[in-house]
């Protein structure tokens, strides 16, 4: 680590290395797979290769002849009703489309499970999959959301529809400003299936102990306490019989640790034989098994006057959330329809957010989820929108963007609710943002070489605006806890995904402490640290954890204030405390270690039901081989303003992986079914991420002029920004390549094979 | 995605090595890099009984370079070869296509002849050996038997190889310094499968060209020949017209699948145009 001469509060804002990276870097890290038991039994999942179909049945005879097989669960062995995995953000319809955690009657997609194998090892639990036979009457798949709305197949018949909830956004008069309005714009987007890929897959280590009747699940990610509690209703348990621990996580970008079918499984089995069982997801189940997300299309209308002012905007979105409403399902058709105005001043909105269950793999959330569609399509119509009025791209934005004045700006109502309040953006000024981004892209030099052909590749530039929501609610809880040797142990709700919270909880804490950074130390995630905590999601570890931090920093600086007045004698109110000593006003004092035997610990929280919104912009510069299709990011800006920042090195590096996750969005992600609802999608070499050599030119600016007022740090979440303007700017950019073929891409991604299509079809055209 | 169970043997000789598979019964399969192989066997689409590892056969690897032409021994790497710097004055077509073959630690591994036998379509060294006209040396049950490349192949992942017969060296024919020669392909990253790619020579002889040889990856189930792009040019200058006639009789002539990854009108349309720069660059790469 660098050492950094300590004065106090130098923490919070500064450039730090990461503490975690120590660990990391030696090797050191424990991921799930590192951890053992002895006499532990390894699982492996029989999936289904029907997308949709009854099944006639599963027979496991075959596999149990196998050796070192133990074990075969079916749904047979589950009495009565098969558990359904529970939502997060409950509505009144979606009731009937949980997922059952093992397929019992029919199937609904390809890789739901069907059946879990345990054996001696990986190997022989994978080779015995082929043992279970498995007898399916294939039903017609749907894989479209047309086929989908078409109600002529459905997934669930009891319902009578594939659509288990509409959402409207709704604000002003839209009838009347869609009449007054100069200028209309309808046009039709689409974005890709994708999934969110931690490099580290999932796995699970599960072990009960009979003789105390605990459980405890290894392996927690993102929200341990509600998975925690989730568990032990599915297992009739009470909740502090369950311990989920929070091991080092490879990434999580919102799909990783929510409750899947394999963690009720995995424990059930752990229960039932009284070995541990022990999982770890291979990357082609990953692929069919994790969550996906941003199958997204709409129809949509802006409505304008003459000068480029919004007035408008409506139409309807559909989300393909896949075969079962999961556990944050409905978060990116909600998140779509109330964020697509994105940082616009748009007075009269109506958008219906249609849900849509198909045959295949069920959908949650991934970074940014519903903003990155809704951001794509609103940002594609304003570049559209400004070539027809003939207002400057730059203008057009200008005019609409939210000012300091308007904030706190309210957003749309979305209905119906799913616990989320009415929301508003909380601080900033949306130009100033702009402003920047066009200046740092040096952007009156870039627009020189729009639409020219250089070195054979056409040139184009784009730039965009973005509003994250962050900070999700209700609380966060933390304990602090002086130790005998003088350092302070941290115990947060918050969960480490690999977002550097070690470096940043410990940050806050020593600012408010007083303290090296050197002396905090960081626990988190596990559910054996406290009695009640959150986690990390909706990029609200930093706000709400921190704040936390803040509360507890606080109450065991009051005690150490009591404690040090009776060592010395003295009224408490006399004593100043500064950088872990107390003085009394007779010069007397006593450091923060030589009270540690007076055992102080405190609990902090911080509660918060309003969310942040970082903001911002970003400027693409492409270049465009007409031949081969392929498009090249010359250069990349993006600007955002995240209230307050606590760790520039951390936040660069949040803003600038998301952004490169965002081209893989825009060019070669996809998750590719067949017409039989089929994954076609099944290693890395069909799922194409980004590699590090790929996008050599991102540039970021983080700044902090307006704090946010919901919490005392004046931070906001900030986690995922980068991702969400990416699909628009680059497309447009690419459009504004092409302008001379009129190409305007409408369908993501950007693959080679795609904008040469369009380049073709254009020259077919003409 | 696990490794299903299975036998492993190392030789310390050819003869022991074919007397190993010849014993599998068809179900022993040889082994040298493991980069494309065992990732086959990882997703279960071989189980074989036995591996027959070569890397303790001598004289499996090394680089002969003679008058007679270029000899790769089976069990060289990519790294070999782009480290051998008479290799890009011999014959620098190889390198520069090489060059394009996955990654670096997938390079440093592989092997020409675990390539040539697992005869993907859109590998590098497959369509090399095409278009140059190599021979293939191979020792099987049976004995040695020398197979035209343009024999070898016989569908995706599919060759004329009895199940023991191994490769023993990849030998390509004399290379004129004067000759001249152009590859491109182009993948979604670099280091990914190619969506095409074309490898080229011809001779030179007062302005017009000869001998043209024309290649291509990733458009049909084997790597294949252009025949018609190579008659557009033979005896011609290679001019813009010529170019432009051998871009659209490649692209005339090729009948690729599409994908999850493009499409096949796309395909069919991007061999032309790296035939086309292929082309370009070898016509304007200075003459020796």
């Amino acid at each position: 680590m660098k050492t950094h001469a300590h004065t106090s509060n130098t923490y919070i804002g500064a450039h730090i290395e990461r503490v975690e990276d120590y660990r990391f870097l030696r090797g050191e890290g424990q991921y799930l797979d590192d951890v053992s038991r002895d006499g532990q039994w390894h699982a492996a999942f029989v999936r289904s290769s029907v997308a949709h179909g009854r099944i006639r049945s599963v027979d496991a005879s075959a596999a149990l002849a196998m050796p070192g097989v133990h074990a075969v669960i079916t749904a047979a062995d589950i009495e009565g009703d098969i558990p359904t995995i529970p939502f997060r953000r409950p509505n009144p319809t979606i009731g009937p489309y949980a997922q059952p955690v093992i397929a019992r009657d029919k199937v609904r997609y390809f890789g739901e499970p069907l059946a879990m194998v345990l054996a001696d090892t990986p190997e022989l639990a994978e080779d015995a999959l082929a043992g279970v036979m498995v007898d399916i009457e294939a039903l017609p798949a749907i894989i479209d959301r047309e086929s989908a709305m078409a109600d002529k197949i459905l997934l669930f018949e009891q319902t009578g529809t594939n659509v288990p909830t509409m959402f409207n956004a709704d604000k002003g008069d839209v009838d009347a400003a869609f009449a007054s309005a100069d200028y209309v714009i309808r046009d039709q987007f689409a974005t890709q299936r994708q999934t969110a890929l931690p490099m580290e897959t999932r796995g699970l280590l599960a072990e009960w102990d009979a003789q105390t009747g605990r459980l405890s699940v290894s392996g927690a990610a993102k929200l341990p306490f509600f998975n925690r509690t989730t568990m032990a209703k599915m297992m009739n348990l009470p909740d502090e019989a369950v311990d989920y621990i929070e091991l080092d996580v490879g990434g999580g970008f919102g799909a990783r640790g929510e409750f899947y079918p394999e963690d009720f499984l995995v424990a059930f089995g752990a229960r039932k034989f009284g070995h541990p069982v022990k999982w770890i997801e291979d990357r082609r189940e990953h692929l069919m098994a994790i969550g996906h997300s941003r199958e997204a299309s709409c129809d949509v209308e802006l409505a304008f006057k003459k000068d480029g002012t919004l007035v408008g905007m409506r139409g309807a979105l559909y989300i393909n959330i896949g075969a079962y409403v999961r556990p944050n399902g409905m978060t990116p058709v909600r998140n779509a329809a109330q964020f697509m105005s994105g940082p616009y001043r748009i007075p009269a909105i109506h958008l219906d957010a249609y849900a849509c269950v198909t045959n295949k793999t069920p959908a949650g959330t991934y970074r940014g989820p519903g903003r990155y569609e809704g951001c794509f399509f609103i940002e594609r119509l304003m570049d559209q929108a400004a070539g027809a009025l003939g207002i400057d791209r730059l203008d057009i934005r200008r005019k609409n963007l939210l000012t300091h004045e308007e904030m706190p700006y309210p957003l749309a109502t979305v209905l119906p609710s799913d616990g989320r309040a009415d929301t508003q953006c909380d601080s900033g000024d949306h130009r100033v943002t702009f402003d920047t981004c066009v200046k740092e892209s040096n952007w009156a030099e870039k627009a020189k070489l729009q639409g020219k052909l250089i070195d054979g590749r056409y040139q184009g530039i784009a730039i965009g605006c973005f509003i994250e929501g962050g900070a999700s609610g209700p609380q966060e809880n933390v304990r602090m806890l002086l130790e005998a040797d003088g350092m302070v142990s941290l115990f947060a709700g918050s969960s480490a995904i690999g977002q550097g919270l070690e470096t940043i909880l410990a940050q806050i804490a020593a600012d408010s402490l007083e303290l090296p950074m050197e002396r905090i130390r960081v626990f988190h995630g596990s559910t054996t640290y406290l009695k009640m905590g959150w986690g990390s999601y909706g990029s609200r570890a930093t706000v709400m954890g921190g704040s936390a931090v803040l509360d507890a920093s606080k109450k065991l600086l009051d005690l150490f204030r009591a404690s040090a007045a009776k060592r010395l004698g003295v009224a408490p109110e006399t004593l100043t405390i500064a950088e872990g000593v107390a003085k009394a006003a007779d010069g007397r004092s006593v450091p923060l270690a030589e009270v540690a035997g007076d055992r102080l610990e405190v609990d902090g929280s911080f509660k918060n039901n309003t969310p942040t919104y970082t903001y911002g912009a970003a400027m693409a510069h492409v270049a465009v081989d007409p031949g081969t299709g392929h498009v090249d990011v010359v250069d990349y800006v993006v600007v955002d303003d995240v209230g307050r920042i606590i760790n520039s090195m951390t936040l660069h590096g949040q803003v600038m992986g998301a952004a490169v996750q965002g081209f893989g969005s825009v060019f070669s992600e996809e998750l590719v079914y067949n017409a039989e609802g089929q994954l076609l999608v099944g290693s890395l070499a069909d799922y194409l991420v980004p590699l590090a050599s790929d996008y050599p030119v991102v540039r970021c600016v983080s700044m902090e002029s307006f704090p946010s007022p919901t919490n005392p740090l004046g931070a906001k979440g900030a986690g995922e920004g980068g991702i969400i303007p990416v699909g628009g700017v680059v497309a447009n950019a690419v459009a504004n390549a092409l302008q001379d073929f009129g190409v305007q891409p409408k369908i993501l991604p950007l693959s080679p094979s795609r904008v040469w299509e369009l380049i073709d079809d254009a020259r077919l055209r003409a | 995605m696990k490794l299903p169970s299975f036998d492993y043997q190392a030789p310390a000789s050819l003869a022991e090595a074919v007397a190993l598979l010849a014993a599998g019964d068809g179900s022993a399969r040889p082994i040298a890099g493991g980069q494309s192989f065992l990732p086959v066997m990882a997703f279960r689409l071989a189980e074989p009984s036995l591996l027959v590892d070569l890397r303790n056969i001598p004289d499996l690897s090394g680089i002969k370079i003679s008058d007679a032409g270029v000899r790769i021994g089976a069990m060289a790497r990519w790294r070999d070869l782009l480290d051998d710097v008479r290799l890009a004055e011999a014959m620098p077509l190889l390198p520069a296509a090489i060059d394009h073959v996955a990654h670096y630690q997938i390079r440093n591994r592989g092997t020409v002849g675990g390539s040539l036998a697992h005869a993907d379509p859109a590998a590098e060294m497959p369509t090399l050996a095409l278009t140059c006209e190599a021979q293939i040396d191979v020792v099987g049950a049976k004995g040695e038997r020398v197979l035209a490349a343009a024999d070898l192949f016989t569908g995706a992942l599919q060759t004329s190889l009895e199940p023991d017969e191994i490769i023993v060296a990849v030998r390509f024919p004399a290379w004129a310094k004067t000759k001249r020669w152009g590859f491109e392909e182009f993948s979604r990253r670099r280091g990914d499968f190619a969506l095409a790619g074309v490898a080229l020579c011809y001779d030179e002889t007062e302005g017009r060209a000869a001998n043209v040889r024309i290649g291509a990856i990733s458009v049909a189930d084997t790597p294949i020949r252009l025949k018609n792009a190579e008659a557009a040019l033979e005896g011609r200058a290679v001019d813009a017209a010529s170019i432009e006639a051998a871009m659209a009789a490649a692209s005339g002539e090729v009948d690729p699948a599409g994908d999850i990854h493009a499409s096949a009108r796309y395909r069919k349309a991007l061999v032309g145009t790296l035939l086309g720069r292929a082309l370009e660059s070898a016509a304007g790469r200075k003459a020796r």
